[in-house]
């Protein structure tokens, strides 16, 4: 049984908030960079180069790349041959987030209660999903996500001879309906699938998968292709102003459902997709 | 067409610009977001004051990060306009000449800019870095409990913005997608 203190977890995960909000992975960079180069709207193209000198000023300046620092949203898989002393886990994470937001210098936009409106003027609670695995490792990835996108989100329930072609329709849609309020390009992750949070849970965990790394199931990989060409066709455009690139990715992934059902879950990012990993 | 304006803007600067106009700001702008205009909505009801005059100004929908000591402002990019589509029309009705966000608006708004001869533009989404390098200064001047939400008076200069909807009620988010979905087929 490994030992490991809880503050360890405090302290990755205040410095993970920081380091996502102020840099971007270097595939999403790679992704903005070639953006820049097949865009084809004049206006498109200028967009794209305000995003990249955006980036440069965020990293270089210590600016958050996006005023939206995002509710944080963690995902915390703990081999189950670890031990956690020096306090609660939960409460740990989110100190972490706390200290985070506060000594980062990233907005505070969590409010308490969702009708009553107060912030809670730390950014917490943070929202943690844990996965219980095998060995002594504690892997956490903090994704601060931004609601200009969140809010174009969908879940669509369809029935099992929806098939293939319905949920094409149903990405194509909220990609369309989300056009220029999700912050265009976008980056759009899936869950096809499970269960109604499940299909959920898998569309906001595939945003954390590379943009340059396609799913393994054949299928899926050809209809991430296929989506990506289509949303690009759509003429939405970088910031919804006209143009080539509208998504730098479709991700996808996929679990064993019911007979009754095909949920499908849309999850929209902005081009700001923020994630950064450690293992504990 | 590139375009260099002062903020408040005249009725004249207003009225000349078209969507898909690339302009420069310079002068005061106000921002405001979803709290913020509630406020401001609710102070109307009352018949209150509103916290800044509206009359040929411009607000920006955005609420900054916090700023690091001895900078102006922290990351100062645009929110969703769409969640002020219920409280702009009556601020255009009062004179209100320009707002900047990013996104759609609905048919009330619209209607509303082109009543009031106004202009809806959009910043670019997501480079709130950027966009801080041309605010020069920044104060809070009413709703401090709200953090963020708070309204602030930004000294701006070559703030850049793109025309989306102009008075007579052209949205560039309909002719500029429709353009380049055709040429996809």
């Amino acid at each position: 049984m490994r030992e490991l203190d809880v503050k360890e977890i405090t302290r990755n995960v205040k410095e993970m908030c920081i380091e996502a909000n102020y840099f971007l992975s270097e595939d999403m960079k790679q992704a903005l960079a070639a953006a820049v180069c097949c865009e084809k709207s004049p206006l498109g193209k200028q967009i794209l180069e305000q995003l990249r000198d955006n980036l440069k000023i965020a990293g270089e300046d210590m600016i958050p790349i996006c005023q939206d620092t995002g509710m944080a949203v963690i995902f915390v898989e703990v081999g189950q041959d670890v031990h956690f002393r020096g306090g609660i886990l939960e409460k740990a994470i989110q100190e972490g987030v706390q200290q985070g937001y506060l000594e980062g210098y990233l907005r505070k936009s969590v409010v308490e209660d969702p009708v009553d409106r107060k912030n809670t003027n730390d950014n917490t609670p943070a929202v943690i999903h844990y996965e219980i695995k095998e060995g002594s490792n504690v892997t956490i990835t903090v994704a601060p996500k931004g609601f200009g996108s969140e809010n174009m989100s969908r879940i669509f329930m369809l029935k099992p001879s929806d098939g293939l072609e319905g949920i094409k329709e149903a990405i194509l849609t909220a990609v369309k309906d989300a056009g220029p309020n999700a912050c265009p390009p976008m980056v759009i992750g899936v869950g096809i699938g499970g269960t109604f949070e499940k299909c959920a849970l898998m569309a906001k965990k595939a945003l954390t998968r590379p943009v340059n790394k396609r799913s393994e199931i054949p299928y899926i990989c050809e209809l991430e292709k296929e989506m990506l060409q289509r949303i690009n066709g759509s003429g939405i455009g970088p910031g919804g102003l006209g143009g080539t690139v509208t998504a730098l990715a479709v991700n996808i992934d996929t679990y064993p459902t019911h007979i009754a059902g095909l949920p499908v879950a849309v999850n929209i990012c902005c081009h700001v997709n923020r994630h950064v990993t450690r293992t504990i | 067409m590139v375009k260099y304006l002062h903020v408040p803007l005249s009725e004249e600067d207003a009225q000349s610009l078209r969507a898909g106009d690339y302009v420069y700001l310079s002068g005061i702008l106000y921002t405001a977001r979803d709290a913020a205009h509630k406020r401001m909505c609710e102070a109307l009801e009352q018949g209150k004051e509103l916290p800044f005059p509206v009359k040929n100004n411009v607000i920006y929908y955005m609420g900054p990060s916090p700023a690091r000591d001895g900078r102006v402002i922290g990351s100062a990019g645009p929110t969703t306009a769409s969640r002020m589509d219920k409280y702009a029309p009556g601020l255009l009705d009062l004179g209100l000449k320009g707002m900047i966000g990013k996104g759609k608006r609905n048919c009330a708004v619209r209607e509303a800019i082109v009543r009031n001869g106004a202009v809806y533009f959009a910043a670019v989404g997501g480079a709130g870095a950027l966009l801080s390098k041309a605010i020069l200064s920044s104060e809070v001047i009413a709703y401090d409990d709200l953090g963020t939400e708070a309204v602030r008076r930004l000294e701006v200069n070559d703030f850049p913005v793109i025309v989306v909807i102009d008075s007579t009620g052209e949205d560039l988010y309909q002719t500029a997608s429709s353009q380049y979905r055709e040429e996809m087929q």
